[in-house]
């Protein structure tokens, strides 16, 4: 067997544990042992985290901060969404999943090859805010687009629906701001599990491809990579569209599991591209485990808290804080090391143990 | 005249924003990050001075200075207890943790103050004046906050360039370790820089109520952030650039709404920051820091 | 190779036991029940309410009316029999919260559910309550797209078309003004939804529109730019579908640039007097569509304003007063069908599906409110003026 080198055996290990984790859940859910709310949660947890793991990509290894990620996750929503919607009685509900999959995915990466490309010229924070901005503009835009279906065919409108001049028998497909209802619910937690896993090693590829080192080259010292003659701009572009294109997948997997879609400043606006943020930093830069994990966490944690009723956003900001403080601060990070308290320390101890048994 | 009515409205707004911004650009300019939590210091800034007027019957002017004391000593405490310790650690982090307490602070005024909104009673008592027979109104609030702007601009920048601490933030702001070499406490002047940005932001929270009168515990973070974008737009770090950058932003928004569309004027003022920061790539009045290899 | 393993392991483990807390948890939140519930059998009413994020003044409103109609209720004896016990859950205005919030209410074993608060986290919910044949009953989500296709989905409130036209119906009845500008929020399914409906009878009615401006939620500090196009184009009367607190501010700068049209409301605007500090002499004249007069005189109003100030303080606005409504609409036939708690949810929501539509309900927010198969109520909005610093209504 050839020797695997230590990136892909963390991949295949992250693998194995979501599948059994999957397996554990399925089981859970099928023997009707796992609660509703947690039966819920399956499918929105894998959602982000395909965000999570896609702005990961972005922040990590192509060292920009995108604010912006929220925007991508909502083209690819609402892309896929009107598809299925436009085509619920005509296509059969596989090949139509599938499609709308395709398609929120593709146009997830298209946006963010056409924003690349402006956007990356820029750099630290001026960049971050340009990303805020489209991802405004994407929300802005959806929240008064209008678009019917009657027998002449498409109509669409910026302004309202009187607008679109349908036939009686006409069907507004996009409401503006009361978005998209009655998207069929296809988003299984089985789908949601298997693109999270190609999610996963298609990152783990990537950036241990010739591009991906490329990519790193140009994050850790862009004028070192130009000098030996790196085409800086096409690997930036190449990583920014692959990242935009997780986080549409991420959308896809929300929009087809929800009966309304609307685009308002939780779901698809900076507060959720700040969100995703937060999971990223959290989980560990430049590591998509852990990515998955931080988000897992902490979309748990305020509905864990849900019994504190109207304490529960407030424990919730204070625990972000201190797990902030508890993984960042140099200081913290000391008193830790000096008392065995650092995550590898602890896992040594566990293998020193089973030495000793 | 429908212009100069829209102008006006525009710089009265962007004077708003500017004042927040001159806030957020203080911080990022010496300590290197992004303050999310400065706009939620500006709502606290705005219920402390609806308390004292509204509950105490206090003047304005009192009412304010209770308030600019109380935000200072708030600013410290959060930046004693959430940033601090994060010195030196990466800018990302410092950025969660401020996130962490944009929530904390909202959380706080929810349950304190509660969830109904208040009608702010403006801290200007003079209601304007108007030019070309009437058809052309000037609110008191928007000359307020105009001038105090201006002057707290260039009492800014005058502190900045000519006082001992002013002296310490540039050092700082340049180079830490060199600051350090040369015995300035850097942690100090961190310190009191976050002191300085959170007094501001309370005036700013009682202008801002002042002219957009309705106040709760969310007032704050939508402002903060077109007050974050209007620093951005004019050079982050820079004090002039956040004052012109806050004009700016106000001013092509009211003229967006006006003559394109109101529906689409949040995509438009994005779409023109974009194009403006891809002819300027470091913002209006930014520092162009070339990188060596 | 074997402390990674060991590592990730571990984690696993951690997120493993997340979710087995979870899953223990989901059933226990009971913090905040208002009735012991331990052993008796009751009847389990859920709530949704926004109490954090932006319309956190709504849910919270809506939230104290269920709890004092929950006590009266148990007071008296409860619903055949049996007290109610009472969950709510939070939701931030959020469509995926708000259905994270449904399954937690579920998990508690939830049989009837009155809620949500808002249209686009309503819409989200009820698809979820209609597989799951869960009655629910919604005191204010305006939206059509809350029933449409959901049987079991009723509305205490008015629906969008049904605002919007009768708005539009009234100015012209009554001649109100012939330019009419309309200033609604973009961002919001409510707002949008009623301006839509009230620009098509506009034009059935022969109104003329003149000015259309929008906001969003993310620009509404601002106002004095649409207030200003629309003062151009020559409006005389102002139609406003939105929330009272955007209201106040769109009120205070109409005033000071001297612009006096007339000004309508819808329901969102109702509220307006109760903001502390609010200056209502600029309210004088606004009218607005509301089932709900927090100083009326009748005894069920004044029993309801008054216990609400005592325990929670301020006044309640209509949302809350359609959510007391709510309790005693489910109260009336709940007893119609003679059910007792031991019910499945099923049998609960089919039987309620069909009592309710013979129910004729005389409450706070309206005579005789009855209700269709569609799950719209049929109570006529009400136009009201706003005089001297309280509401009169007109005829």
């Amino acid at each position: 067997m050839k020797k695997l080198d230590k990136s892909t055996r963390k991949l295949i290990s992250s693998i194995a544990v979501i599948v059994v984790l999957y397996l554990v859940m399925s089981g859970m859910q099928a023997t009707g042992n796992l609660s509703s709310l947690m039966s819920g949660l399956l499918v929105p947890v894998c959602a982000y985290s395909l965000v999570a793991i896609g702005l990961n990509l972005c922040v990590g290894y192509l060292g920009e901060l995108s604010l912006g990620h929220a925007g991508f996750m909502c083209v690819g929503a609402f892309t896929s969404a009107f598809f299925s919607k436009m085509y619920q009685d005509v296509i059969p509900d596989v090949p139509r999943f599938i499609l709308a999959l395709l398609i929120g995915t593709f146009f997830a990466a298209l946006f963010g090859f056409l924003i690349a490309i402006p956007v990356l010229r820029l750099s630290g924070d001026y960049l971050a805010i340009v990303t805020l901005a489209f991802g405004e503009i994407i929300k802005n835009v959806i929240n008064v687009l209008y678009v019917g279906k009657d027998a002449a065919g498409l109509h669409l409108s910026l302004k309202d629906m009187m607008d679109l001049g349908l036939d009686l028998d006409g069907v507004v497909l996009i409401n503006g701001a009361q978005g998209i209802t009655g998207t069929p619910r296809q988003s299984t937690f089985t789908i949601a599990v298997v693109l999270l896993i190609v999610a996963l090693i298609i990152t783990h590829n990537f950036v241990n491809s010739r591009t991906g080192r490329a990519v790193k080259a140009i994050r850790d010292n862009q004028i070192a990579a130009e000098t030996v003659g790196l085409p800086i701009t096409k690997y930036k572009l190449t990583a920014f569209t692959i990242s935009a294109a997780i986080a549409g997948v991420g959308g896809v997997l929300y929009a087809h599991n929800i009966n309304s879609l609307t685009a308002t400043t939780n779901n698809f606006g900076y507060n959720m591209s700040i969100m995703i943020l937060v999971y990223v930093v959290l989980g560990g830069i430049g590591n998509f485990s852990g990515s998955v994990i931080a988000t897992v966490v902490l979309t748990m944690l305020p509905e864990m808290l849900r019994g504190l009723s109207t304490y529960r956003m407030l424990i919730y900001s204070i625990v972000l804080i201190g797990l902030m403080l508890f993984n960042w601060a140099p200081g913290i990070l000391k008193f830790r090391e000096e008392h065995g308290l650092t995550t590898k320390q602890i896992v040594d101890k566990f293998k020193k143990k089973k030495e000793v048994q | 005249m429908g212009f100069l009515t829209y102008l006006i409205n525009g710089l009265s707004l962007g004077s708003v924003y500017a004042l927040i911004a001159l806030g957020y650009t203080m911080v990022y300019g010496i300590a290197k990050m992004l303050n999310f939590a400065h706009g939620d210091v500006i709502m606290l800034g705005a219920y402390l001075v609806f308390m004292c007027m509204s509950n105490s019957g206090l003047p304005a002017v009192v009412s304010i200075v209770i308030a600019i004391v109380c935000c200072t000593a708030i600013g410290i405490i959060i930046e004693k207890i959430a940033y601090k310790p994060l010195r030196r650690a990466t800018n990302l982090a410092v950025l969660i943790t401020a996130i962490g307490v944009s929530y904390f602070l909202q959380n706080m005024a929810l349950l304190i103050f509660g969830s109904n909104p208040v009608s702010f009673t403006s801290v200007v008592k003079w209601t304007g004046f108007s030019l070309a027979g009437g058809q052309l109104k000037i609110t008191g609030n928007a000359v307020v906050t105009i001038i105090t702007c201006f002057i707290i601009m260039f009492a800014l920048m005058w502190f900045v360039k000519n006082t001992k601490p002013g002296q310490a933030m540039r050092a700082v702001s340049e180079d830490k370790d060199a600051a350090t070499l040369m015995g300035i406490n850097v942690n100090a002047t961190i310190s009191l820089t976050f002191a300085i940005g959170s007094g501001l932001a309370a005036i700013a929270g009682a202008l801002l109520c002042s002219s957009y009168p309705s106040l709760n515990p969310y007032t704050g973070s939508m402002p903060g952030i077109k007050a974050f974008t209007a620093a951005v737009f004019g050079g982050i770090g820079s004090i002039p650039g956040a004052l012109i950058g806050g004009l700016l932003l106000g001013v092509i928004e009211i003229l967006a709404k006006a003559y394109i569309s109101s529906q689409l004027a949040d995509a438009i003022v994005f779409a023109v920051l974009i194009i403006v920061l891809l002819v300027k790539p470091t913002g209006i009045l930014g520092k162009q820091i070339k990188e060596k290899v | 190779m074997k402390k990674k393993i060991l590592s990730i392991s571990l984690c696993a483990a951690l997120a493993a036991s997340l979710f087995a807390g979870c899953g223990a948890n989901g059933g226990t939140a009971t913090s905040t029940e208002t009735v012991e519930t331990s052993g008796e059998l009751t009847w389990r009413l859920g709530g949704i309410v926004p109490i954090t994020g932006g319309a956190a003044q709504y849910g919270q409103g809506v939230m104290n009316a269920i709890q004092i109609a929950v006590d009266e209720v148990n007071e008296a004896g409860g619903i055949n029999g049996y007290k109610v016990s009472f969950n709510f859950q939070d939701d931030e205005m959020d469509n995926q919260k708000s259905v994270n919030a449904y399954n937690t209410l579920k998990d508690w074993g939830m049989q009837i559910l009155e809620g949500t608060v808002t249209s686009g986290a309503c819409a989200a919910v009820s698809a979820e309550t209609y597989n799951d044949r869960i009655f629910q009953l919604t005191p204010s989500a305006s939206s059509t797209s809350v029933t449409e296709g959901h049987d079991n989905t009723f509305q205490i409130c008015f629906s969008d078309p049904n605002q919007g036209t009768v708005s539009a119906d009234y100015i012209a009845d009554n001649s109100l003004g012939t330019k009419i500008g309309i200033i609604y929020d973009s961002s919001d399914p409510y707002s949008s939804g009623v301006y839509q409906n009230f620009a098509k009878e506009a034009a059935n009615v022969g109104l003329d529109i003149v000015a259309t401006e929008a906001f969003t939620s993310d620009n509404k500090t601002d106002f004095s730019t649409q207030l200003q196009k629309c003062k151009d184009a020559g409006a005389d009367l102002l139609f406003l579908p939105f929330y009272y607190q955007e209201g106040s501010v769109v009120l205070k700068q109409a005033h000071d640039m001297s612009y006096a049209p007339i000004m309508f409301g819808v329901d969102g605007f109702d509220g307006l007097l109760s903001v502390k500090d609010f200056d209502v002499s600029l309210a004088e004249g606004v009218y607005l569509l509301t089932p709900f007069a927090a100083d009326a005189t009748d005894d069920a109003t004044k029993n309801f304003v008054t216990k609400y100030e005592e325990q929670f303080g301020g006044t309640p606005n209509q949302f809350a007063a359609d959510a007391y409504d709510g309790v005693y609409i489910l109260k009336e036939a709940l007893e119609a069908t003679g059910l007792t708690p031991e019910a499945s949810n099923e049998e609960i929501c089919d039987a309620l599906i069909a009592a309710i539509q013979n129910v004729n309900y005389n409450g706070l927010t309206g005579e005789g409110m009855t209700w269709n198969e569609k799950g719209e109520v049929s109570k006529s909005p009400k136009a009201v003026i706003i005089e001297n610093g309280g509401y009169v209504s007109v005829e």
